[in-house]
């Protein structure tokens, strides 16, 4: 037999090619949407003559700085039947995208702490069910069941009177799922072209025709706006403006641990959640920073205040260090609900606004935003969060599900 | 953390403060001629620059009085504070409109001579502690 080798050092997932000068459709920005979207646009819409431009490296910005939390219980239909479709898609991609990317489906507790947060929680459970999202109310007893660790005394300033709890919800690893995307889309002959910064738009009266960069002009047909917290910034080069504000958005890992945290604990009402990732980091984050921020990062009382909440709900972390801390930009809307749509630039479409859930959307942002690209239309899943929504007024306001970042 | 300078009480920490988001966005003047498109922008479209941005704060566990601020929304750098009601010190008198688009123009760090009598003030740079932050 012959001696075991070591296995080859594995070769890279995707191509580094130089930008062409033309393309069907141009996506601006290869995080975990952007790659989505170039995924979905090859294999649903047969558009592999494609490209996906990145100023920085891939999966860099808030792919590479979320708390990877996936779950989809939201309250009104049009977030459910988007959120739940971005699950049931999570379920299958594993297999589809032949790259494991350890889907974690250890369940997601909202904890409610006044009688406020239980009516409106005990509400949200019946809207799930109603949706087809599982969903379940547990009282105090239950949720130290679920998850031992946690302090359900009532001696604590807000003590814990119940939580929602969606068992498939979970966690993934955030990078392993742009690499998967990314090799998948190199294979169907997207290029994904890094260190490619847009810094204007080509435009035939109201219509786009091209993309400008540091390296090149890139004729197209149609692009596709992923850029998260940059969005306005794009926005303004191609000549309108979007109802985003971006804010610093921050989170924390401690050292590694044994595992402990079986679950996932988020609190919308002292503002932190929790999971351990599979390495054993107790990973946490909160809230937005209260100003405006481009800056990628944020300040420290944020962090301290997330840790105060941290540690009255798991008096165990108390000894626990915090290993780093870091911030992404996130572009927020006022109905904390996602923009996914045309714009008034034909041929320009935007998928924006995610705020401080996106992680959790990627599948599905992927899978319409590219139907709207390749059609130039909405999907149905999509359709109610266009741009449109603030003239009308048919906001999707999701600030009960969506209260504290996620 | 940010230090902001509170025109009436000085430097004091952000955890004092609130934050107001965009100055200078006035209530419509008829409000009862808009169009929907304009009540869309007036609640919904506010400036998001990467650069100088013009925002209000309020001093609510101090002085609790409002002003307006210029800070770069990228370094965080404080550039000025001056009064409610004045115009952007950064921008010329005749020049831009108080609500124009979002802020591309250079960045400026004047004291503010087109502000009036009150004079709003320019402080050093103050910003978030290196080590918030990776």
């Amino acid at each position: 037999m012959s001696t075991q080798h070591l296995p080859e050092h594995p070769d890279f997932l995707w191509r580094n090619p130089e930008p062409k000068s033309s393309y069907d459709a141009v996506i601006v920005g290869g995080g975990g949407h952007g790659l989505a979207t170039a995924y979905f646009l090859a294999k649903n819409h047969g558009m592999t003559n494609i490209a996906v431009l990145e100023k920085g490296w891939l999966a860099g910005g808030n792919m590479a700085r979320n708390t990877t939390i996936i779950r989809s219980n939201y309250l009104w239909d049009e977030s459910a039947a988007i959120y739940e479709h971005a699950l049931k898609l999570w379920e299958i991609l594993p297999e589809e995208l032949e790259y494991d990317f350890l889907f974690s489906q250890r369940g997601v507790m909202n904890l409610a702490h006044t009688l406020g947060d239980v009516r409106e929680s005990i509400r949200r459970v019946g809207a799930n069910k109603l949706n087809g999202v599982d969903a379940e109310w547990l009282d105090p007893q239950q949720v130290k069941e679920l998850c031992p660790i946690l302090n359900i005394r009532d001696n604590i300033r807000y003590p814990v009177m119940g939580a929602t709890y969606q068992p498939r919800a979970g966690i993934a690893k955030h990078d392993h799922v742009a690499w998967a995307f990314a090799r998948k889309c190199d294979e169907m002959g997207v290029d994904i072209i890094q260190n490619c910064e847009v810094t204007g738009f080509l435009k035939d009266g109201d219509r786009v025709v091209g993309v400008k960069t540091n390296r090149g002009t890139i004729n197209t047909e149609k692009v596709g706006l992923c850029a998260a917290g940059h969005s306005s910034v794009l926005a303004e080069m191609a000549g309108f403006q979007l109802p985003i504000q971006s804010h610093p958005l921050q989170a924390l890992v401690s050292e590694l641990h044994e595992p402990v945290h079986p679950t996932v604990v988020m609190s919308n009402h002292v503002h932190v959640y929790v999971s351990q990732a599979h390495k054993g980091e107790l990973v946490m984050g909160a809230g937005v920073d209260s100003y405006n921020g481009y800056g990628q990062r944020g300040s420290f009382h944020v962090i301290e205040q997330q840790m105060a909440a941290a540690v009255e709900l798991f008096p165990i972390f108390a000894r626990a260090h915090v290993l780093r801390t870091w911030g992404g930009i996130v572009d927020t809307t006022l109905d904390a609900s996602p923009i996914v749509g045309t714009t008034p630039v034909e041929n320009m479409f935007v998928n924006c606004g995610w705020g401080t859930g996106g992680f959790k959307g990627t599948p599905a942002a992927g899978m319409t935003f590219a139907h709207t690209i390749a059609t130039g239309a909405p999907h149905k899943l999509n359709a109610p969060f266009s741009l449109e929504r603030f003239e009308t007024g048919a906001l999707i306001d999701e600030h009960g599900a969506a209260a504290v970042a996620h | 953390m940010l230090l902001i300078p509170c025109p009436n009480c000085g430097p004091r920490d952000e955890t004092e403060f609130h934050y107001g988001g965009q100055a200078h966005v006035p209530y419509p003047e008829n409000p009862n001629e808009l169009t929907d498109t304009e009540w869309s922008r007036y609640l919904f479209y506010r400036e998001n620059p990467k650069g100088i941005f013009a925002e209000r704060w309020v001093h609510s566990t101090g002085c609790r009085q409002w002003f307006n601020m210029l800070r770069d929304t990228v370094s965080y750098d404080i550039k000025s504070v001056y009064p409610m009601g004045s115009k952007r010190p950064d921008r010329s008198p005749d020049g831009a409109p108080e609500s124009g688009t979002a802020s591309t123009g250079p960045d400026s760090t004047t004291t503010g001579s087109a502000a009036p009598s009150t004079s709003s003030t320019s402080f050093p740079s103050t910003t978030a502690p290196e080590g918030a932050t990776k």
